[in-house]
C-alpha cells in the first residue's frame, strides 16, 4: 500500500501544523435554506441555533426567493437534472445559450460564455487569450482565482500597488513593447469592500493601448444605478474588455460563472479555455433559476435600492456606536478589530448573541488588520440590523473596544 | 563599477519604494524578500527589469530565481557577477 503509516503521519503533522497556526478551517452546518434568518449547528453536534446571517454573499436576498425556487423546479421538470456531457459534445441546451444572451444584454457587452464557476472562468480565461508575447499586470490584492489563472498562463506577469493609478501607469510604460497588455482588477475587493477607480483605469488603458479585465463577482446585480456592476458605477459600460462574474453570490447564489466581453475573446474561450472544454457546464436547474433572477432584477431596482439603504443604515449604526470601519459604499462592511484573537473571540460571542459573522485575520488579511467582515443583504429587514447592532455593542463593551 | 554597498543601497531603496506598503516595516540587506512575502513571484519581473536597466546587464532566466533574489545582499552578488562578466 502506497499510503503507508509514514505517509499518513506526514499529513497528520501537516494538519496539526495548520491547527497550531490557527488557520485550520471548519464548517458550520446550516439546517435551513440560505436566508437572513438561518439555523446553524455549531459546534458540530450542538442543537441548531437560530441566528441572523451577516456573512453570506446573498446580497440581493434571492438565494431562496419563491419565484427563483419555482423557476428552478420548472427548469428541472422541463430540461432534466444533468447533461452528462461537456458543452461542445452534447452538453448545451437552448437555455444555456439564452442565459449567455441575457448576461450579454445585462452587462452591456458583446458576448458571454458560461463556466462551471467564476473560479473556473478566471482559471481559464488568460491562458485562452494570451501567449508569451503578452503581459498581465494585476492589482496586488486580486482574488485567489485570478492568481491561479495568471499562474496557468505563459504571458509575463507583473503587479501594481492596490488601486494605485500612478504605479499602474509606470508598469504600462515598462511593458510598452509587449504585443498585448492586460490590466487585471477586482471590481469590488472582497476583504475591504472597496472599488478601484475604473474610470481612470479605463482611460489609462486607452492611452497606453491595454485591455481591461474586471472580476465583478461582488458587484454584479447591485453595484451601479441599475445593478450592472462597477463598470456602470464608474460610467465605463462597453469599455471593459473582459468581465468575469458569478451566479454564486447575488444572482441566486447557486453556482456557475461566466466570461463576458469582446466577441472574439469570448470565442477564444470557447475554443481554448480548459475548464469550459473539459467540464460540464452549469446544471439546467440552476440556469432556469438564474434566468428568473435576471427577470426580477431587470424589471425593478427595488432590491438593489433596498440593499444600498440597508448598507448605509448599517454603516451609520456601527459608526455612531464608535466602531472603526473600512471606508466604502458597498454591502461589504469590515468592522476593524486589528487583533487576530479578538476577532475570533468577538465572532464567537456574536454567535452566542444570535449573530453569525466571521472574523478574518492574517494571512487572509494583512497582519494587524484583523476584522469581522459583515455582509449586508436586501433580505435583511431593519429589525435584523438593529438586533445585530445591539449584539455588536454588547460584545464591544465586553472587550472595551467601543466608545 | 558600483561597489557591493552601492548596489545594496540602490536596490534597498527600490524595494522599499516598489513593494513595501507599511513605512514602519524594517528592511535590511539581509531581510528575506521572496520567502518573507515582501516580493511575490508575480512582482519579481519589475525588480529584474530595474536591475537590467540600472546596471545595463541581462539576467538570464535561469539565474533570476526566487533564491537568487531572496535578499538584497544576494541580488548584489548576482549583479556584481554579471557586471564583472560584462567587463
Amino acid at each position: 500500500m502506497a499510503f503507508t503509516d509514514a505517509v499518513r503521519s506526514g499529513f497528520q503533522k501537516e494538519l496539526e501544523g495548520l491547527r497550531a497556526a490557527g488557520i485550520f478551517k471548519t464548517e458550520r452546518f446550516i439546517h435551513s435554506a440560505q436566508a437572513a434568518d438561518i439555523e446553524v449547528e455549531f459546534p458540530a453536534g450542538a442543537a441548531p441555533k437560530k441566528v441572523v446571517n451577516m456573512c453570506a454573499n446573498n446580497y440581493l436576498g434571492l438565494s431562496s426567493h419563491p419565484e427563483v425556487v419555482a423557476a428552478a423546479h420548472a427548469g428541472l421538470d422541463s430540461r432534466g437534472y444533468g447533461m452528462s456531457s461537456v458543452r461542445f459534445i452534447c452538453g448545451t441546451q437552448d437555455i444555456h445559450r439564452e442565459l449567455e444572451g441575457r448576461m450579454t444584454e445585462f452587462l452591456g457587452t458583446e458576448d458571454t460564455i458560461l463556466f462551471p464557476s467564476c473560479m473556473d472562468a478566471n482559471a481559464g480565461v488568460f491562458e485562452a487569450i494570451l501567449n508569451e508575447s503578452d503581459v498581465m499586470i494585476s492589482d496586488r490584492l486580486v482574488h485567489a482565482s485570478i492568481i491561479d489563472g495568471i499562474r496557468l498562463c505563459k504571458a509575463e506577469r507583473d503587479t501594481f500597488k492596490h488601486a494605485d493609478m500612478e504605479h499602474l501607469e509606470s508598469k504600462l510604460e515598462l511593458h510598452a513593447a509587449r504585443r498585448l497588455k492586460v490590466v487585471i482588477t477586482d471590481g469590488v475587493f472582497s476583504m475591504d469592500g472597496d472599488t478601484p477607480p475604473l474610470d481612470e483605469m479605463s482611460r489609462l488603458c486607452e492611452k497606453r493601448g491595454a485591455l481591461l479585465f474586471v472580476d465583478d463577482s461582488h458587484s454584479t446585480g447591485f453595484i451601479g444605478r441599475t445593478g450592472r456592476g462597477t463598470h456602470e458605477k464608474y460610467g465605463v459600460v462597453g469599455k471593459v474588455d473582459i468581465i468575469t462574474t458569478t451566479f454564486g453570490k447575488a444572482l441566486g447564489g447557486a453556482s456557475g460563472g461566466c466570461v463576458s466581453g469582446r466577441r472574439e475573446l469570448v470565442e477564444m474561450c470557447r475554443q481554448r479555455a480548459r475548464p469550459y472544454l473539459f467540464s460540464n457546464t452549469i446544471a439546467p436547474v440552476v440556469v432556469a433559476g438564474v434566468l428568473r433572477v435576471l427577470d426580477l432584477i431587470s424589471k425593478s431596482t427595488e432590491r438593489r435600492d433596498k440593499l444600498e439603504k440597508n448598507a448605509a443604515y448599517w454603516r451609520k449604526g456601527l459608526t455612531s456606536a464608535g466602531f472603526v470601519l473600512k471606508e466604502g459604499d458597498t454591502p461589504i462592511v469590515p468592522v476593524m478589530l486589528f487583533n487576530a484573537k479578538l476577532s475570533q473571540d468577538f465572532s464567537r460571542d456574536l454567535f452566542e448573541e444570535g449573530i453569525y459573522a466571521v472574523g478574518f485575520f492574517f494571512p487572509v488579511v494583512p497582519k494587524g488588520a484583523a476584522r469581522i467582515r459583515t455582509q449586508i443583504s436586501a433580505g435583511h429587514e431593519t429589525s435584523h440590523l438593529d438586533k445585530a447592532l445591539s449584539a455588536f455593542i454588547k460584545v464591544g463593551k465586553k472587550y472595551e473596544i467601543h466608545r | 563599477m558600483a561597489t557591493a554597498k552601492e548596489i545594496c543601497d540602490t536596490v534597498l531603496k527600490y524595494v522599499k519604494d516598489e513593494y513595501v506598503e507599511d513605512e514602519d516595516q524594517e528592511l535590511t540587506c539581509r531581510t528575506p524578500l521572496i520567502s518573507g512575502g515582501i516580493v511575490d513571484s508575480f512582482s519579481m519581473v519589475s525588480l529584474k527589469r530595474f536591475l537590467e536597466n540600472k546596471y545595463k546587464i541581462q539576467i538570464p532566466d535561469a539565474q533570476a530565481t526566487p533564491e537568487a533574489f531572496d535578499t538584497v545582499d544576494k541580488i548584489a552578488v548576482l549583479v556584481q557577477s554579471l557586471t564583472d562578466r560584462k567587463n
